[in-house]
Order: structure tokens, then sequence, then C-alpha cells
């Protein structure tokens, strides 16, 4: 790579980083899979979803088939995402209650969830949804979807605004999940939880380097000797 | 027997101070607005308010957190509304926060007369302390305990004269699950029409 690639790469604004996220994440579903995307970098996934593909997302507030935004002066006021944003609904879609919502949920009949992180540990511990005197959103569904889930899968940037890495020995914030990450996904790397503990390295960003992914990770790190790019 | 009130004053006139109450909602759907403002016009205080969320300032259950009209919040989520962040950080409103699908259950149970049950959400987190953990077929579980409450105020698209309702799209949410665990449930419909007229299906 050329100098002035490379200051490119690393001149990503926080908004593109979070793009080459959702890029990436959209290769995680496959044609039929019951979503359910969280609040933030998540939710950009749907953008990225090829045609081809058949993807129900499922919205914890009471909605399967999820579709695009809707246009300005064509929102319904009851029909809205679990981000409070006025959606639309694709055919073949339908509507129930939060308790059924959450059987779906529980009950493992959604495939795929991805949603945001604060920290992830080594051995797949989640923190999301509270700091400690500073900050409280509440949990909302994601303590319910991460215990239920096969694939769990955090999308968020690698570390946070001020340079602290986010994927850790074990979390010091309070946790939404124990051992439920499967996968993290991040805006320089594609990491897997191992069941022995540790983040196996799986894929690198495109123009990011070993060197640089060890320096911004703090949990313990495992290489393989070929990682390809994505 | 008359279910119907002409105002939502008449409905609420013997709502009483001190009462627990479940309120649907989430977001800005499904939220039963009028009540929220007779109880806040008749300054009612002092309430154990079980609800998804708390509301953003100025509308819905905002206005009555803003009045400090609420003693207790049992809710899965509290972002976006930046005062009530602040009362609950400066120790002004007492709040159990509940993971989603548990307060939806809780409450479904509450109204179908189940005492409690068994939940993998909040295991190995805060909402685990001083609950049962119990092992099924290798994987742990959380007792949790069912909700109920003296009101339940619920918002619907349709309702009858019989008291029979309709939800529309996504303003369903929590609603027809808190409207049999109410002791006395209050709804506010869009249209109210005479019992027949809805399809029973």
């Amino acid at each position: 790579m050329k100098p002035i690639e490379q200051f490119a790469a690393l001149a990503h604004s926080e908004d593109e980083q979070k793009e080459i996220i959702a890029r990436r994440l959209a290769k995680e579903v496959k044609d039929g899979d019951y979503v359910n995307l969280g609040i933030g970098i998540p939710t950009r996934v749907s953008n990225h979803i090829p045609a081809e593909i058949k993807v129900i997302l499922q919205s914890e507030n009471g909605l399967l088939g999820i579709g695009p935004l809707a246009e300005p002066g064509q929102e319904d006021p009851d029909l809205i995402n679990a981000s409070k944003r006025a959606i639309t609904i694709l055919p073949g879609g339908s509507f129930f209650s939060s308790a059924e919502s959450f059987a779906m949920i529980r009950g493992d009949h959604v495939d795929v969830t991805i949603l945001g992180g604060m920290e992830v540990s080594e051995n797949g511990d989640l923190a999301n949804w509270k700091i400690p005197g500073k900050m409280v959103k509440g949990m909302g569904g994601a303590m319910d979807l991460v215990a239920s889930a096969d694939k769990v899968i955090v999308a968020m940037l690698h570390q946070s605004s001020d340079g602290k890495s986010k994927l850790v020995a074990s979390c010091d914030l309070p946790l939404t999940g124990e051992r439920c990450v499967t996968r993290v996904i991040t805006n320089l790397a594609v990491l897997d939880i191992n069941p022995e503990g540790g983040f196996i390295l799986k894929e690198r960003a495109s123009g990011v380097s070993i060197e640089q992914i060890k320096a911004a990770t703090a949990g313990r790190l495992l290489i393989p000797d070929v990682v390809p790019e994505f | 027997m008359n279910k119907v009130y002409a105002t939502a004053f008449d409905a609420l006139s013997d709502v009483k101070s001190g009462s627990s109450m479940l309120f649907g909602g989430f977001g800005l759907t499904g939220i039963p607005e009028n009540a929220i403002d007779v109880l806040l016009a008749a300054g009612i205080n002092e309430i154990t308010c079980i609800s998804n969320e708390a509301g953003i300032e100025g509308f819905g259950l905002g206005k009555l957190v803003a009045s400090r009209a609420i003693k207790k919040l049992i809710c899965s989520y509290v972002g976006e509304n930046h005062l009530l962040e602040a009362l609950i950080l400066e120790g002004h409103l007492s709040v159990e926060l509940v993971p989603q699908g548990t307060l939806a259950e809780r409450i479904r149970c509450g109204g179908a007369g189940i005492p409690a049950f068994y939940t993998p959400a909040g295991v190995g987190t805060e909402v685990a302390e001083g609950k049962e953990l119990r092992v099924f077929e290798g994987k742990k579980y959380l007792l949790e305990t069912a909700l109920t409450a003296d009101y339940a105020f619920i918002k619907a698209w349709k309702g009858d004269t019989d008291g029979n309702l309709i939800y529309k799209g996504t303003s369903q949410n929590f609603n027809p699950v808190m409207a049999p665990a109410g002791r006395i449930t209050i709804a506010e419909v869009e249209e109210l029409v005479p019992a027949g007229s809805l399809d029973p299906n």
C-alpha cells in the first residue's frame, strides 16, 4: 500500500468506520434468516443486504418484516422500529404484542442477533447498558436477546473515543450477558470468541495491519497464520 | 353495565395517589396520553409506575416524571430522557430496571394467574442478584415473579362499548399484555363503536 493510501485508511471518519462494520455485518446473514438488529451500527446493516437474499428482520416492539424507513410525509404514527424511527412493513410482515415478541426471542426462533457493545471480554461476556454513576440507559431487550440466540454478533468500534480498547480480558462495566457473544465485528477486524478464552483474529479490515489490531486489543488475541482482509 | 365514560376525567375520577399503575406504550406509540394528562391535572402522585420506558421529556410518562409524580419506576429503558436519568443518578426516584422480555412476561403472568417463571435473561448480571438460579438441561435460568397493578392504562385503536379492543401496528406493544393485569383497566381508543360491530375473530 502506498503511504498516501495508508493515510487515507487511518483518516476514515467515524461514520465511514461504522459503514465498514455495517458492510461486513451484511455477510453474516443468509437467505431465510430471522434477524434482530439492535440500536446504532446494527440498524445500518439493512442497507447492505443483497437484494437476492431474503432476510426477515424482527423488531422487539412487535414487528416481523421490517421494511425501509418511511419516506418523509409518509410516516405512519402506529409504525416504528425499536429505535423509535418511522418505518414501513414488508409484504408478509406481521404485528404482535411485546409478550409474543419475546416468546419468539426466548424461544430461539430468531436466528441471529446483532447488537452494539461497550465492552466484550475474551470469554464472550458483553457489557452495553450502564456506566455506574455516569450513564443509565437500561438494558431494553438486550439481556433477553443475548441469553437466547445461538448466534450473537457484537458490532462496535474497536476502541472508545478516548482510545481505550473495547475488547478486554474481563469487563469492568456491568454485564448484559455472560459468555454470550460468538463473534465481534469492528472497524479493524472480525474476531471469534474462542470457547477456551481469547479473541481469534479471523479477518482484518482493508489496509489494517495485524500490528495495529494487536495494539488496539487489550484482551488475549489469538492470531492464525493467515488473516485475510475484508 | 356501562363501561363507557364521556371524558377521561370521568373515567379516572376515583384513581388515588399511591396506587400502582401499568402504562402501555413503546417509544411514542400506543401511549395512553389522555389518562396521563388527567393524572397530571388531578395531581395524582406517589405512583408506582410499570411501563417499558418513561417517555421523553414533555410527552407521555415524561410529564409525570417532570412533575415528580412517580415514586417508583419499573421499566426496561430510561434512555432519551435526560431529566429522568438525572433524577435516578441523584437518587430522587427509585427505579427497578427489568429486561424487556422479562418485564412483558412478568405482566403476562400477572394477568394469567401464574405467580412466577424461569427465564435465561439476566443470568450472570446485576439482574440476577437475590434471585433463585436453577439449571434446566444444562442452561441457567432465573426465577422471576409476576406483576399486577391497581390500574392498567391502555391505548387501543378501536374499542366497543363492551370493552373489546383492537390494536394497530406497533402501537400494540405492551397494551394487550397489560390489559388483564390491572385490577381496574381503563382503555382509551381512537374510535368507539357499538358492541357487535367489531369482528369477534
